[in-house]
């Protein structure tokens, strides 16, 4: 594999807020270029933590601790707040969880779209106003002229979320972060903004670090896949090996944990307690050795 | 930021006028336009009044930058003729709007038109016809409708004159306590940090003031007039904008969209002016409407115990004062000042109130 997009390297991070309990324990995961890498894990297991820390918007609670990611040769944690700015939006960009909240309630989409287009692009008013035209039909908006010219509570979540994709994609960055962009829309609208970041994904040549706690999601549009669990790695690997051949524990109790529609009797079981009672083990194991490393 | 500022008034500046040609067959947006000429022509002219160095310095740069800054504030201004619709359609369907500023374009028109609308002279005596009651009463004089006071003064004729004070002071100092007190509060709530808590402090110990005796202190220290009654109101009122922009502010700091725009590497100011002032707005209006109801009512107290401008002026305070004297004997010297102040007071509050409900953007669906 040539030079990987982003690099993240032994990333550690502590919520102060809790005890200086450790939310990232030295995470490492490479996306390559034109890959879509899925993170996976239960809630709190500091998915959503990566991709702060990799927009630099981690809040103030959340510590450091060690690591880095590496994007482009820089280490986003080192470089200043002046030079991730302008590596925001232009080669980085974010589709954001709740597509309901993410826009302004009191400026226009066509006002919205233009911004970074404006800003980040240096394009003038009228460029950026066809160029988001472009966008919202790019993003399978047919009416994009009635759907510029709204306020965003006059439109759908589904829609909302293409806009969303539209602005994302739309400075065409080198790295799409998408924090569970589809965890707020319903399943069939689901279907098709997926299919959507696919096909954008694919048309751009764009790395994605696709972040969620849905299997079935991860399934359908990753190539590669991160299992995390308490903040630490647990698997990593194709998304082909990790769904059909997990190798380690935790990944089988999150794949027995998926519901399946199609053996309804089955139920949902319960995680075993040995289970979780040896995840909890390997988690200390692991907190002790990096304790010793850090005193010896 | 500055530099991105300038570029996108220059990109403004280059592409209204070809907006403006396309539709130059509007006739609003003909009316915008000669608006806009007459601002760019005012603005040579002071160019122009400079020293003759400074003119030679100024005729390049400035002159263009003028020019551009003069159309970027004109391009809404186009833009708004261009579609008047919506906005102005929904306040147009907001009962308390059309009837509140209704009213308060009325009062607008009166107070500037006085000379030519009052039927009488405000300030001429007239011993004989003092304490005329108004028309329809028994001793009722022809011309004077409202009555005269106790030295045969026009009393329609000085409240119409009366407005005028009370209309600058609720503008002027309303809008001065606004900008004043917002944009320190809309520095406190999305900074933070020391800047919040400087701010903050000085806030409460300003607030710890008795504002009556403040504002008295104050006229006595500058003097009475105008000038000091709208700095007593400034300087008392700044902080009722400040605290609630700041909290406003903070709260929308908090929200998705704010840190999206962050993501996408927007700059503070960008974030601030963009993201964050349009959704202050509504409450910012509605508290600006309010706090001119409160200027009117804050004029009529100073001028009431004559702290105001000079006798020799009417205002509806210092009219209220004399009435109060003579209640008994003519009643209508007291009620028709304070008819008025009490309409314009709630005439502010209620605009207030059906602006900030129609420009809400979520609330108005």
């Amino acid at each position: 594999m040539s030079a990987p997009r982003l690099a993240i390297d032994a990333l550690s991070a502590i919520s102060s807020r809790d005890g200086n309990k450790p939310i990232l324990r030295r995470v490492s995961l490479a996306v390559g270029v034109g890959e879509v890498h899925g993170v996976v894990g239960e809630s709190g297991a500091g998915k959503s933590t990566i991709a702060k820390a990799i927009l630099g918007i981690i809040p103030s609670q959340v510590k450091i601790t060690g690591g880095s990611v590496g994007f482009e040769g820089q280490n986003l944690l080192s470089i200043s707040a002046q030079a991730l700015r302008s590596l925001l939006g232009r080669d980085i960009a974010l589709v954001p969880q709740d597509p309901s909240t993410a826009l302004n309630p009191s400026r226009r989409i066509d006002a919205q779209i233009t911004d970074g287009l404006r800003l980040k692009r240096g394009l003038s008013a009228r460029e950026a106003r066809r160029r988001a035209h472009a966008l919202l039909e790019e993003v399978q908006i047919r009416d994009s002229e009635r759907v510029l010219k709204c306020y965003p509570h006059q439109l759908s979540g589904g829609m909302r979320q293409r806009v969303l994709i539209a602005a994302a994609f739309g400075l065409e960055p080198k790295l799409v972060i998408a924090d569970e962009p589809t965890t707020a829309l319903d399943v069939t609208v689901q279907k098709q903004i997926l299919r959507l970041i696919r096909l954008l994904q694919e048309r751009h040549g764009t790395s994605v670090l696709f972040v969620s706690h849905d299997l079935g999601v991860v399934a359908k549009i990753c190539d590669r896949l991160t299992v995390l669990y308490m903040g630490k790695v647990m698997e990593q690997g194709t998304t082909e090996e990790v769904l059909n051949r997990p190798r380690h524990t935790y990944t089988q109790a999150l794949l027995a944990a998926n519901p399946r529609y199609d053996r309804p009797d089955t139920g949902l079981e319960p995680t075993p307690p040995e289970v979780i009672a040896a995840l909890r083990a390997e988690i200390a194991a692991f907190d002790a050795a990096a304790a010793g490393a850090g005193n010896g | 930021m500055e530099q991105s500022f300038f570029k996108s008034i220059a990109e403004k500046a280059r592409q209204s006028p070809a907006i403006a040609a396309r539709l130059a067959a509007d006739h609003r947006v003909v009316r915008a336009r000669v608006v806009a000429r007459g601002l760019m022509q005012s603005t040579a002219d002071k160019i122009r009044q400079l020293p003759p160095l400074a003119v030679d310095l100024a005729r390049h740069r400035q002159l263009a930058e003028a020019r551009a800054l003069v159309l970027a504030l004109a391009a809404p201004v186009v833009q708004a003729a261009r579609q008047p619709p919506e906005t102005v359609l929904r306040l147009l369907r907001d009962p308390k709007v059309v009837f509140a500023g209704g009213f308060i374009a009325l009062l607008i028109v009166l107070a500037l038109g006085a000379p030519l609308i009052a039927p009488k002279d405000p300030l001429a005596q007239n011993l004989i016809l003092a304490t005329v009651p108004p028309a329809g009463f028994a001793d009722a004089e022809a011309g004077f409708w409202l009555g005269t006071d106790g030295l045969g003064r026009d009393v329609l004729s000085r409240v119409i004159y009366g407005s005028r004070v009370s209309l600058t002071v609720a503008f002027v100092a309303a809008g001065l306590a606004c900008a004043i007190g917002s944009l320190l509060g809309l520095l406190a709530g999305f900074l933070r940090g020391w800047v919040d808590a400087v701010i903050s402090r000085l806030v409460e110990i300003w607030m710890a003031f008795p504002p009556v005796l403040l504002s008295i202190l104050l006229v006595a220290v500058l003097g009475t007039g105008l000038h000091s009654v709208i700095a007593a109101i400034v300087v008392i009122d700044w902080t009722r904008f400040c605290r609630v922009v700041r909290t406003e502010a903070m709260a929308q700091g908090q929200m998705d969209y704010v840190v999206a725009a962050r993501t996408v590497g927007f700059s503070r100011p960008a974030i601030l002016f963009r993201e964050i002032f349009p959704n202050v707005m509504p409450v910012l209006i509605a508290l600006l409407t309010l706090e001119m109801g409160i200027a009117v009512v804050v004029e009529a107290i100073l001028s009431f115990v004559g702290l105001s401008v000079s006798s020799d002026t009417p205002t509806w305070g210092g009219m209220i004062a004399e009435g109060r004297q003579i209640v008994h004997e003519a009643w209508w010297v007291l009620a028709v000042p304070l008819a008025a102040l009490f309409a314009t007071v709630v005439a502010f509050n209620q605009l207030g109130d059906g602006l900030a409900r129609s420009l809400d953007p979520v609330l108005r669906r």
